[in-house]
């Protein structure tokens, strides 16, 4: 027994050890393809009229062709990708689009006007989570057929049910303006669906890479487009995984078994950039984290309570801690990198001023009052500092965590005291956030909606005048930093963390600004 | 001198103990305790397992005494500091003590045993001895579904109804205790029949109490000593699926530490910051293998052959 | 026959006791599963729509059954994060699951068995203390946090194993899934080096389940075989000189196989459940990193998608080492 016993152990020993010495000397990643470990479980479809979430934007942003994209170096300028020319007819209603010649589907079919019909036709009749953005200027499931037109085969019409500022349509596009092979698509077609159930789970685009398989939760396939009109993408392949646990990114990023890490924590990108064979990559994003005050509750009410909350948040320690890397100090409801944002932040931690403001609202003890929040890691960190601060102050702070979806059905019935989380503009123009904050939903659900305040808000979306209507958006900001009760603290930085190898990865100010083709590997 | 005496003629309280013929129900039930204690103090591994548990619960109940630091108040200028001598450990991500919370976790682990024993262990009793003392369909239907949760896995159940219910410490303890009875309810059962037929039971019966009643007031009081042995058993395993549960997020709600949540939180310095996540689990670990020395303990006096 | 027929009314039961159990937990959601599907922009109408969808208008006995007959035909629903087939997904991942299930009862069984016998051999000697102590290390530990403890020493700081992933994460998109056991599709595709690569990511996460298995295993085992060293025929035996390792391995070992067969069943069934917390911790795509994964997504169908499948391998499981004790061992019949 004993023998069986040793050679049993020695011949298990040997094998492990065999293994791992051929193991170790394997190369890490192939040097024709971009591995990539992020978080894509919010993908639920491929299909660019049902993709709103942020990885699958992404996803659509390297795989397809938009009439227009937003300059991701300069976000108050456009960029023309599948259209090769733009004009506004003089009553600023009717919009006109050059399609650019040249341009093939996988399929091999050209592009034309037709195409960029069906695909904005297909958007507004499919009416999945993103029509909205093209219901604000009238385009709906009833006269969309008519408002969009092919005017020759090259040349697109859209007609608008009002004149709007032609920047605020155009940033709309930018998201919204997808081409997709008509006649691929229409191939799939069954009981009248547009090909939206084969769309979901397959590809009919132009885009620099093709997309190649997708394994829900698991991995993404993207290969090089090697006719693309504006030039073949360096690189082969782009895999991508889902990796949910960001240490595990982080592990694999600095033992090289992956080329990026997208979903790195502050402290992991502090960690990662003293490792030398690592380089980082940051942009800020259109996404907010804020507590949402609402005004029903009569302490709330008192505009000095809400100005007091302000003082209560530790921006500095949090944002050189927990959002070191991942999150800049931001006060104002336009994310910096938006036309017309205000970047100056007048609040920082100050206990006596807060303690001073309380007492004139009649609290000089404090109160109790409870936040709801999601139990992910950022939320709970971000909640737990809160915690710590308002009660120096004398506000007890009773955090309620649940999961997402308990706490914003309870934020959208307006049942909550604070609400603690993430806004994210739908598109990339100031209206988007103006609207939120100050008409609705936000502003319904703090319970702070007026009739002159909303009046401002459409004012500043029509006007023509770019730099006048930055400045009615500042103004706006400046008279929220006041009386708005919105305690918004950080603006989202997204941070890739790189292979030194690498380079060429561009990380826009939107997730469908994030493009792999530049991507070299040394 | 005295205490030589001692050591060669037992004290009375033991001669009565170790008396060879028995004068009462008691004494002998009293005696056989005693024998299987002694048999226990004389394994070494169970006495250390005794002493863990014993240090968790002196640590749970003078918390406040023992622990440095605040538990709960961060401070984000003292973050991640690694273990030294203001801080034995080393602190959390939010500037926190680690060792604090390690000794207030102990009352969290603590808690959550003690709620699912008192949870777990009368449904399990209140099932096994009503199927036992009643027989025929009723037996029959109770220990099928008692087989039915037997059959199924336990840390997964756990987990669904934890996710269902949301996290939280009454949660986590209720999703626990949904998965822990069916043992129970099987011993009880197994009691249950081998006093059902006893006299006293037969006498009370007789004397015109309610099923009812022989159930609570003279059945389940029998079934006692071999249920508490087997939730002593058990307790290990409890704090393993809390702490899962806690790892997962599904665990006791935050600021309040708990052992497994604290390694989850830490897994995202374990390259940098490796002690905010392994102290953690080593107190699980510690905790959970005193229970199992006990358990093991018990087991060899109970029941030799197997030990 | 008779007994037959109660394995298979028991099996029935119990399975209907499982979707009994995850029928209420669904139920159980404070959040309304109507308002996770339609998204933030849904209107009154198309709320109303969704919920007749779902069937959520019917009464709760009505929705049970055709819960029951969705199931039974092997309709789990669809993902909320993904939108794709429960049952579809589950069946992708589950063969990493079985993979590293299976190499984690193999090192259990071929570490187990062995240390349970010396231990039984050597009863009450320091040897079968310190295997004993051993086995109880194994049942004390939280494998989540050793899995951790495992891949910062072996992976970040020692370098002797690959890390997380079931092969190198560049490779893993490489490999056609033929029959989605990772060994077994790399050879096939008969490419060496992948083969071992695939095998190297298998050893840490293995090994660890196996060491969980290991402690069951030689538990049950020394148990078995104190038993049987305590009968008289071993007595015979070595009076008539039959050599020790004979009367061991051959004699003992002879009559604990059944019951052994069953305890490493029961194990097998324990490994599936282990693989939930130690998949999370080795990004390996299977069953427990889906159910993990999916109760961090609030996707509740997914949970109890996984749960069912989970449950039901238990439950098949439990019925095979039935039947097999019942047919190999004839004191059973």
């Amino acid at each position: 027994m004993k023998p069986f016993l040793r050679s049993a152990l020695q011949g298990s020993l040997a094998a492990v050890a065999i293994l791992a010495s051929s193991v170790a000397a394997q190369a890490k990643t192939p040097a024709d393809t971009l591995v990539m470990a992020y978080v894509i479980d919010d993908f639920i479809s491929l299909d660019p009229a049902e993709i709103y979430e942020f990885a699958a934007s992404e996803y659509m942003a390297n795989t397809y062709d938009r009439l227009v994209v937003i300059d991701p170096d300069n976000t108050s300028q456009l960029k023309l990708q599948a259209a090769e020319s733009w004009s506004v007819s003089d009553d600023g209603k009717t919009f006109t689009f050059k399609i650019r010649p040249g341009i093939k589907f996988e399929s091999g079919n050209e592009m034309t006007a037709e195409d960029a019909e069906f695909s904005m036709e297909r958007f507004v009749l499919l009416n999945k989570n993103p029509a909205f953005i093209m219901n604000q200027f009238g385009l709906t499931a009833e006269n969309v057929k008519d408002k969009v037109r092919v005017k020759d085969p090259m040349t697109l019409e859209v007609e608008l049910d009002a004149p709007y500022a032609p920047s605020f349509f155009m940033n709309c596009l930018s998201y919204t303006s997808v081409v997709v092979d008509k006649k691929t698509v229409m191939e799939h077609e069954e009981n009248g669906d547009l090909g939206h159930g084969w769309m979901r789970t397959n590809y009919a685009g132009s885009g620099p890479f093709f997309f190649r398989s997708w394994k829900p939760n698991d991995s993404l396939v993207l290969e090089a487009n090697e006719g693309y009109w504006d030039g073949a993408p360096k690189i082969k392949r782009v895999l991508i995984k889902n990796v949910t646990e960001s240490a595990t990114q982080q592990l694999l990023l600095q033992k090289g078994d992956i080329d990026v890490a997208r979903n790195l924590t502050g402290d992991q990108v502090t960690a990662v950039s003293k490792d030398p064979n690592v380089k980082i990559q940051s942009k800020p994003k259109a996404a907010l984290w804020y507590m949402g005050l609402n005004t029903k509750n009569p302490h709330i009410a008192k505009v000095e309570v809400r100005q007091a909350m302000k003082y209560l948040v530790d921006y500095d320690g949090l944002g050189e801690s927990m959002f070191a890397g991942t999150g800049i100090k931001h006060q104002s409801f336009l994310p910096d990198g938006q036309l017309g944002a205000y970047n100056e932040n007048p609040y920082s931690l100050n206990v006596t001023k807060a303690k001073e403001l309380l007492a004139k609202a009649g609290y000089p003890d404090g109160f109790n009052i409870t936040m709801e929040t999601t139990n992910k890691t950022e939320a709970r960190e971000l909640s737990a500092s809160l915690q710590n601060t308002m009660a120096q102050a004398g506000i007890n702070l009773i955090i309620k965590l649940a999961d997402n979806k308990t706490t914003l059905t309870k934020y959208r019935a307006s049942e909550h005291d604070i609400y603690l989380g993430e806004w994210g503009s739908d598109y990339q123009d100031p209206h988007s956030n103006a609207e939120g904050y100050l008409m609705a939903p936000l502003a319904k659900r703090n319970q702070w909606v007026d009739e002159a305040r909303s009046q401002k808000v459409l004012a500043a979306r029509d006007e023509k005048d770019s730099a006048k209507r930055a400045q009615m958006y500042v103004d706006l900001q400046k008279m929220a930093l006041e009386e708005s009760p919105y305690v918004i603290m950080f603006q989202r930085v997204e941070t890739a963390a790189l292979r030194k190898n690498v380079d060429g990865l561009i990380i826009g100010p939107t997730f469908d600004l994030n493009l792999y083709r530049d991507v070299v590997k040394h | 001198m005295t205490d030589w005496a001692i050591a060669v003629t037992p004290p009375r309280w033991r001669r009565w103990l170790l008396a060879e013929t028995p004068h009462s129900r008691l004494q002998a039930r009293l005696s056989r305790t005693y024998l299987s204690w002694v048999t226990f103090a004389r394994n070494p591994l169970a006495m250390l397992g005794l002493i863990i548990v014993g240090i968790l619960v002196f640590l749970a109940l003078f918390a406040p005494w023992i622990a440095p630091h605040n538990p709960i108040a961060g401070d984000l200028g003292n973050r991640l500091q690694p273990p030294g001598e203001s801080h034995w450990l080393g602190t959390d991500q939010q500037g926190r003590d680690i060792w604090s919370r390690i000794i207030f976790g102990s009352r969290t682990t603590l808690l959550i045993i003690f709620m699912v024993a008192i949870t777990a262990a009368p449904v399990g009793i209140a099932i096994g001895a009503t199927a036992g003392y009643l027989g025929g369909k009723t037996e029959a239907i109770l220990m099928r579904l008692t087989d039915a949760f037997l059959a199924f896995p336990k840390l997964v159940l756990a987990l669904a109804f934890a996710a269902a219910l949301g996290p939280g410490i009454e949660n986590a303890v209720l999703a626990i205790a949904l998965t822990s009875w069916p043992p129970y309810a099987r011993i009880a059962r197994a009691e249950t029949l081998t006093v059902r037929s006893t006299d006293f039971v037969a006498a009370a019966r007789l004397s015109g109490a309610s099923d009812l009643r022989i159930l609570i007031g003279h059945i389940m009081p029998m079934c006692m000593p071999s249920l508490i042995v087997r939730v002593s058993l058990d307790m290990a395993g409890v704090i393993l699926i809390a702490a899962g549960l806690g790892f997962l997020g599904l665990g006791v709600a935050p600021p309040q530490p708990e052992w497994g949540a604290m390694v989850s939180e830490g897994r995202t310095q374990i390259l940098e910051q490796w002690w905010v996540c392994t102290y953690p689990g080593v107190a699980i670990f510690v905790v959970s293998l005193g229970f199992n020395l006990i358990g093991d303990g018990l087991r060899d006096v109970l029941d030799p052959r197997e030990g | 026959m008779k007994s037959f027929a109660r394995v298979v009314l028991s099996v029935a039961t119990t399975l209907f006791g499982l979707l009994l159990v995850t029928f209420v937990i669904s139920r159980l959601l404070p959040a309304d599963p109507v308002l996770a599907i339609v998204g933030d922009h849904a209107s009154e109408s198309t709320i109303e729509q969704a919920r007749i969808q779902l069937g959520l208008d019917k009464p709760l006995l009505v929705q049970f059954g055709i819960y029951l007959g969705n199931v039974l035909q092997g309709d789990l629903g669809n993902s909320i994060r993904t939108g794709q087939p429960i049952a579809e997904e589950l069946l992708r991942v589950f063969p990493a699951t079985l993979e590293l299930a299976t190499c984690g009862v193999i090192i259990g069984v071929v570490f187990g068995i062995p240390l349970g016998v010396w231990a039984a051999v050597r009863k009450d000697t320091h040897i079968d203390h310190l295997v004993r102590f051993f086995g109880l290390i194994g049942y004390s530990v939280p494998i989540f946090w050793l899995g951790l403890m495992g891949l910062l020493v072996f992976y970040a700081k020692l370098d002797w194993l690959p890390g997380p992933g079931r092969l190198d994460f560049g490779y893993e998109e490489l490999v056609t899934p033929v029959t989605g056991l990772m060994t077994v599709d790399t050879l096939i595709a008969g490419d060496i080096d992948l083969f071992k690569n695939a095998l190297g990511h298998l050893i840490l996460p293995a090994s660890l389940l196996g060491y969980f298995s290991l402690a069951y295993i030689s538990r049950m085992t020394r148990s078995l075989m104190l038993g049987q060293l305590r009968q008289e025929y071993i007595l015979t035996a070595r009076v008539k000189g039959v050599p020790e390792r004979r009367i061991i391995w051959k004699h003992a070992m002879g009559n604990i196989l059944v019951p052994l067969l069953t305890v490493i069943a029961l194990s097998y069934g324990n490994l599936l459940e282990g693989s939930v917390l130690t998949e999370t911790v080795f990004a390996w795509r299977g069953l427990g990193l889906y159910i993990t994964d999916s109760i961090f997504g609030q996707d509740m169908p997914a949970v109890l998608g996984g749960t069912i499948v989970v449950g039901m391998i238990f439950i098949i499981i439990n019925m095979l080492t039935d039947v097999a004790y019942r047919v190999l061992d004839p004191r059973a019949r």
